[in-house]
């Protein structure tokens, strides 16, 4: 999925670029969907991969329904499939993010639901859970709501106004956005309490603190997609005070710098590890300027421009996809992995790493033209507005290219773990332990003291 | 304990958010679109238009954003629709789904302005349309 978002992403950038060359075959309006698509469910489907693998490790006597889990992925996998069939015939259902045609919601729908059933199988049996499992918890049940919310639509009565319209898709699609964020987040606070040895992370008030506090965002700080719309003008307020909150979790971020870096220092030679580092560094950019756009008189400026594509790029790969092969990674023991296939993941890492920063950049700066060009000169002219905006789009293309490039050998190496780690499974021999990794069953501070 | 009640009041307030969302009325243009605009919203998703266009600066960025298209009047917005241009594909509309679509962008047209004036913006920051 991972490969076929930035197939399907390069070939959209060339597309956008040169259009003329490209409607004929494979126009843009085709492989846009096809590309946005890839990417939601990568990131969707990751995300809850990382809690069918990690949540029987938390709760070890729990049993996940198997025939749930089972009909999970045969609906799942099979509507995907559908999908991008659809989208190769032209058939489009035309909304933001979910561009397929609108009766494949339903097998979606029903693949999610049996996810709950095996979700909530193992989840009746929690004591005392630790933030990771409430943060999936809410992922889950969140995604459902705001799935449903997306499709409330089809009542005519949502369709009668066209702000009301746009403002419930928009709150379904920024909460959505919440709701994955969860399940990923969830997944990497996991990660740091098995890498670390430290599960006091996801017990403290600090963390659950911080816990609340993301789920009023996801709640509430869904307005700055619609400031623009002259809809109600409490819901553009609700949102510019509960995204100001976020200050506070970039003032954490800051403070609690010093001690994050010497714990990275120590582990960074886990190439597992290595990808939460990156994410730590893309959430902080990406915050940055995730707070600079959600004031509204700066919004007015960024909203409609590339910086919109920039924070969502960079969430979606410097966040979501760096935790999310960290997971994988980790699931994957690649730290133990021949010298040779864990060198092509180092490299493949670096070259991610500057190919983000230069892709990110681009579309910043070509963010920046448009606005300057549009709203502060008041150019009205689209083409001449996007004249020079197309030659920094040319440098995002090529950065593209080198995301696709570096990602390659990664996917590439995490293959063959899996290939090694199913034919060892076969051979009927244990896993071996991972460095670093605390036990699962280690008792925790506070059970020892009860 | 509190975990439980801190999580049962985030819920109800947002219950309570998403039924004044939901209902009431926004600040104008709040007009059901006749039945040739609700055809033209479906040509409008059947044809993926959102991929290329921005309606209010949502959507794609390879064309303009049409939220006030239809203020140029029907005989531009035909020009584009019927031939297509350099970087637009034909996309062979018949006449009624042309008019369908037409349609929908005046509906569209008429819920507002996406352009946020800079005389609206507010001290705090924020603004008022």
């Amino acid at each position: 999925m991972l490969a076929a978002t930035l197939f399907f992403g390069s070939l959209s950038s060339f597309a956008f670029l040169y259009p003329g060359l490209s409607n004929q075959s494979l126009p843009f309006y085709m492989l846009r969907p096809m590309h946005v698509s890839a990417a939601l469910f990568w990131i969707i489907t990751g995300g809850v991969c990382g809690i069918l693998i990690y949540l029987p490790k938390v709760y070890p006597f729990a049993r996940l329904a198997p025939r749930a889990e089972r009909s999970f992925a045969l609906f799942w996998v099979g509507t995907i499939l559908v999908i991008f069939g659809c989208y190769a015939l032209k058939q489009f259902g035309g909304r933001e993010y979910w561009a397929f045609p609108p009766w494949l919601a339903l097998p979606l729908l029903g693949a999610w639901a049996c996810l709950m059933w095996a979700y909530f199988a193992a989840w009746r049996s929690r004591r005392d859970s630790p933030l990771y499992v409430w943060m999936w918890t809410t992922g889950i049940v969140a995604f459902l709501a705001t799935f449903l919310e997306q499709n409330l639509y089809h009542i005519p009565w949502f369709r009668d106004s066209f702000l009301r319209e746009l403002t419930v898709q928009w709150k379904s699609n920024g909460s959505m956005v919440g709701a994955w964020n969860q399940m990923i987040y969830g997944t990497s606070l996991y990660l740091m309490v098995r890498i670390s040895g430290n599960e006091q992370i996801a017990r403290s008030r600090s963390a659950f603190f911080f816990y609340f506090l993301g789920l009023t965002n996801l709640m509430f700080n869904w307005g700055h997609h619609i400031y623009n719309l002259p809809t109600n003008h409490w819901i553009r307020h609700v949102a510019y005070g509960v995204t100001m909150t976020e200050w506070l979790i970039l003032v954490h971020i800051i403070q609690d710098f010093r001690s994050k870096l010497a714990q990275d220092r120590k582990l960074k030679h886990l190439l597992a590890y290595r990808f939460i580092i990156a994410s730590e560094y893309w959430v902080l950019a990406n915050l940055v300027l995730a707070l600079f756009m959600s004031i509204p008189a700066i919004n007015r400026y960024t909203h409609g421009t590339h910086i919109t594509v920039a924070h969502a790029m960079g969430a979606t790969i410097g966040i979501n996809t760096m935790i999310l092969l960290s997971s994988f990674g980790y699931f994957l023991n690649i730290d133990r992995l021949r010298p040779g296939l864990k060198k092509s993941i180092s490299r493949g890492f670096v070259v991610v790493q500057v190919s983000l920063s230069i892709f990110w950049l681009a579309l910043i700066t070509a963010g920046v033209l448009k606005a300057w060009r549009e709203t502060g000169l008041g150019m009205t002219s689209f083409d001449e507005i996007m004249q020079p905006v197309r030659q920094v789009l040319f440098v995002f293309a090529l950065a593209g290219i080198g995301l696709l490039l570096g990602m390659m050998p990664i996917i590439r190496a995490y293959w063959l773990a899996l290939r090694q780690q199913e034919k060892e499974k076969k051979n009927g021999e244990e896993e071996p332990p991972a460095h670093h990794r605390v036990p699962e069953s280690a008792t925790l501070p506070e059970e020892a003291s009860r | 304990m509190l975990k439980r009640v801190v999580l049962a009041l985030l819920c109800t307030a947002c219950a309570v958010f998403t039924a004044f969302v939901y209902t009431r009325k926004g600040q104008q243009g709040d007009v059901p679109p006749s039945d040739t605009a609700r055809q033209g919203m479906l040509v409008w998703q059947g044809k993926n238009c959102q991929s290329c266009h921005q309606l209010y600066g949502l959507g794609g960025y390879l064309g303009p954003d049409l939220t006030n298209v239809a203020e140029k009047g029907d005989g531009y917005m035909r020009a584009f629709l019927k031939n297509g241009t350099a970087r637009m594909p034909n996309f062979h509309l018949n006449d009624q789904e042309i008019a369908q679509l037409s349609a929908f962008l005046h509906w569209v047209d008429r819920s507002g302005k996406s352009k946020v004036p800079a005389q609206a913006v507010h001290w705090t920051g924020s603004y008022q349309l």
